[in-house]
């Protein structure tokens, strides 16, 4: 489902002409690629535990079905609930089910993106059940009413003085341009609500097979409050966050923190192993884990799009892109923006709803040069466009496949493929183009709208090698 | 932290070690002779870079061979999502290049099609072996003068500064951003300067900047500044595509004037070394 309307070229049309918002973008990215760097001042190091981190992920994936139950089965004998869900609905389902049982009215949240994946605060809110985020930028994301513009930092596209006044308008409190004291009034209205919940809604970062462990990465205190406070703890993750032992984790973690905000650690590392025993002061009675596939194994399938899956959701990729940048991640119109997003969303929702994200990247390699798992980014988007070209769709598995595989352009590369399959046909069209120089368009949009053209040559570069070696022949001979 | 607390004795998927490790960079020693890839846009948009690298080549003691029915990469087709057109057109030029001399080519970007990109086109196909034996002849023309033909260059020019653009692919895939450092700073007249965030994508990216020409415009205007807040007299690039963009982009843009004169790192070069005057052989 896409978040906003329009396509995607409307939207970031007008999100590249917002010249706020690319400045928020611009200093925030800045910043943050600057914090990953000095994180990460050891290259070598760096590149070991890059290599290391992607060896934990694949051999996760490789074992994924294994895995999975295994989790499944540790989870249970300590008391978790563990639902499966195939898509979004069956997820909401799941988890209204479980408040219906509970008699639930108010879910507290912690940071999740596969809630996000699956709209939840809209669909519990159609039956009656008010989800309030308690991660400050969710918080504000939502006061605003708008979604996570950034999967770590949700409300990225917002400076202080937009927030200052957003906090003033919904929540009443003084309108200071100051972070610390926002933060603290912030603090005081979530508070309230912690104690107030029924139900604690969390993500997972990773879910640990060997022990049953769910680990939850967070710097705000709001996940240990969430996930131990309200008497119903749900979490939910994507079928891929598993990995299989428990000191697979800490490459894992120290990548992340690294990768996504330049912190060594984060303030907090949660270690869920389920509900509070007999004789336990505090932590919720029950406990639920919903594992959502939504598309993963789509991806799964195939040995090439299975490195998608490998990813940890640092979004450095993001934090690195010339184009998220440049627009934002509200414009990519999806739950997950940026490099990632465009190689994830199109298993997600088809690419026939997404056909226009992989094609929007200049393939510069940026996001592979800095992903802690080395996830080949760029090349995933030339396989996602193969899959929107492909000539034979029932082939494929892609949601969407061959989408869009139509109108003149497969004839222009076919007719391209015809000119540059032989010498003989080349330069017969090469000595045309260049005798027919002077005929060259001065405008040809939309390159020329802000570009000139470059001048075609009087001689190619192959009609003067040619001339150059007759010339050295003759030379030669003579 | 000690990374080695997280290093485990065996791989743990042995498979994945390689493909995941960058492979050490080797060169071989200086050749009798060497293939020239001309590249598309070089033959048809700009010769004279082409007709330096080949003078500066035979000027470090190679011999050039300049196979007449070369093409065009077929990056264009496979970036753009035709996998079968650009492998078609990818295999005519895996042909034409019979005895086991280096490939190079004036580009660093289309170097990377067919160095990092070949064997992905031809995995799975008869052609895969044949994609990876052709993929490790190729080199960077800068480079390969750097690196392998060791050139020693004189410099004959005025005073000058200039800012060098270093292309995605030449950085990314094949890891070449050095090369033209290196080259420029055997030029004693010549003062580099760096521009800000030489790192960023200039916003060319092929059918990108036509597909998607509001987000490429405002990348390559911001490679433009960048660009231009040097100084420099000029700027260069070793890649035809960043030139084009980058030098279409600061001809349109009134306030980037000095940025007007970009040209290839080749073509400076040769001129600076008197090894061509007016586009013409000395």
């Amino acid at each position: 489902m896409s978040t906003t309307t329009g396509s995607f070229q409307q939207r970031s049309d007008v999100a590249i002409q917002d010249k706020k918002l690319r400045a928020n973008f611009l200093s925030a990215m800045d910043g943050l690629m600057e914090k990953r760097d000095l994180a990460f001042d050891d290259k070598t190091q760096l590149e070991a535990l890059r290599i290391l981190g992607a060896q934990v992920r694949q051999n996760a994936l490789v074992k994924l079905p294994e895995l999975l139950v295994e989790l499944e089965t540790k989870l249970t004998q300590r008391g978790v609930q563990v639902h499966w869900a195939q898509t979004p609905d069956e997820a909401v389902d799941i988890i209204q089910s479980i408040t219906l049982k509970e008699k639930a009215q108010k879910i507290i949240k912690g940071k999740s993106m596969v809630s996000e994946e699956i709209h939840l605060n809209d669909k519990m809110e159609q039956v009656g059940v008010t989800c309030l985020e308690s991660d400050l930028g969710e918080y504000i994301v939502q006061l605003a009413k708008e979604t996570p513009s950034h999967i770590v930092m949700p409300a990225i596209h917002k400076n202080t003085a937009e927030i200052a006044d957003l906090l003033h308008e919904k929540t009443g409190i003084e309108r200071k341009e100051d972070a610390l004291y926002m933060t603290e009034q912030a603090r005081q209205q979530l508070r309230k609500n912690f104690m107030e919940a029924d139900i604690g809604l969390s993500g997972v970062n990773f879910a640990v097979a060997e022990t049953g462990t769910l680990c939850l990465v967070e710097n705000e205190g709001n996940g240990r409050l969430t996930t131990t406070v309200p008497k119903t703890h749900i979490a939910i993750m994507g079928i891929e966050k598993v990995v299989e032992k428990l000191e697979d984790t800490a490459p894992l973690l120290s990548l992340l923190t690294r990768s996504a905000t330049g912190q060594p650690i984060t303030t907090y590392f949660n270690m869920i192993s389920g509900p509070r025993k007999e004789n336990e002061l505090d932590g919720p009675e029950t406990v639920h884990l919903v594992l959502l596939d939504h598309g993963r194994t789509q991806m799964y399938q195939d040995d090439e799009l299975l490195d998608t899956l490998r990813c940890i959701r640092c979004a450095a990729c993001m934090n690195h892109c010339p184009v998220y940048t440049r627009i934002g991640g509200h414009a990519y119109g999806f739950t997950y923006p940026g490099p990632i997003g465009k190689i994830l969303m199109p298993h997600l929702e088809g690419l026939d709803d997404t056909q226009s994200l992989p094609t929007a990247s200049s393939l510069c390699g940026a996001c592979a040069e800095v992903c802690p798992v080395k996830i080949p980014i760029p090349d995933l988007l030339v396989r996602l466009r193969e899959e929107a070209n492909h000539p034979n769709p029932q082939d494929s598995y892609i949601k969407g496949a061959g989408i869009k595989r139509h109108g003149m352009e497969p004839v222009l590369w076919s007719m391209w493929r015809w000119w540059h399959q032989r010498g003989t046909r080349y330069h017969i069209m090469t000595s045309m183009l260049t005798k027919l120089h002077f005929l060259q368009p001065s405008k040809l949009a939309p390159w020329t709208n802000k570009r000139t053209l470059p001048k075609m040559a009087k001689k190619s570069f192959h009609q003067q090698m040619k001339a150059r070696t007759d010339r050295l022949k003759k030379g030669a001979l003579r | 932290m000690p990374v080695h607390h997280f290093i485990p004795e065996e791989p743990l998927v042995e498979s994945l070690t390689d493909a995941l490790s960058t492979p050490l960079k080797l060169y071989p020693t200086k050749p009798e002779k060497v293939y020239v890839f001309g590249t598309c846009l070089v033959d048809l948009f700009y010769p004279e870079a082409g007709m330096s690298g080949v003078v500066l080549l035979e000027h470090a003691g190679v011999e050039v061979l300049f196979p007449q029915d070369q093409t065009c990469c077929g990056q264009p087709a496979y970036t753009s999502g035709y996998k079968e057109e650009a492998r078609l057109v990818a295999l005519a030029q895996m042909s034409i290049f019979g005895e086991d001399y280096p490939i190079v080519v004036p580009s660093g970007s289309c170097g990377g099609m067919m160095k990092t990109h070949y064997p992905r086109l031809f995995e799975g196909t008869e052609h895969h072996q044949q994609a990876l034996d052709f993929s490790e002849r190729i080199y960077e023309l800068t480079d390969f003068l750097v690196h392998v033909c060791d050139l020693s260059l004189e410099d004959k020019g005025e005073r000058t500064k200039i800012a060098l653009h270093t292309s995605c692919s030449s950085r990314r895939e094949m890891k070449t951003t050095d090369s033209g450092k290196l080259l420029l700073g055997q030029l004693k007249n010549v003062a580099l300067v760096e521009p800000k965030k030489v790192t960023e994508c200039c916003g060319f990216g092929g059918a990108f900047s036509v597909r998607h020409s509001e987000i490429s415009s405002a990348m390559v205007k911001d490679k433009v500044m960048h660009l231009s807040n040097t100084k420099a007299d000029a700027f260069l690039s070793s890649d035809c595509g960043c030139l084009m963009n980058i030098k279409g982009a600061a001809e349109k843009d009134k306030s980037a004037l000095t940025l007007r004169r970009g040209e290839h790192l080749l073509s400076f070069v040769a001129r600076r070394a008197g090894l061509i005057a007016d586009g013409v052989e000395v």
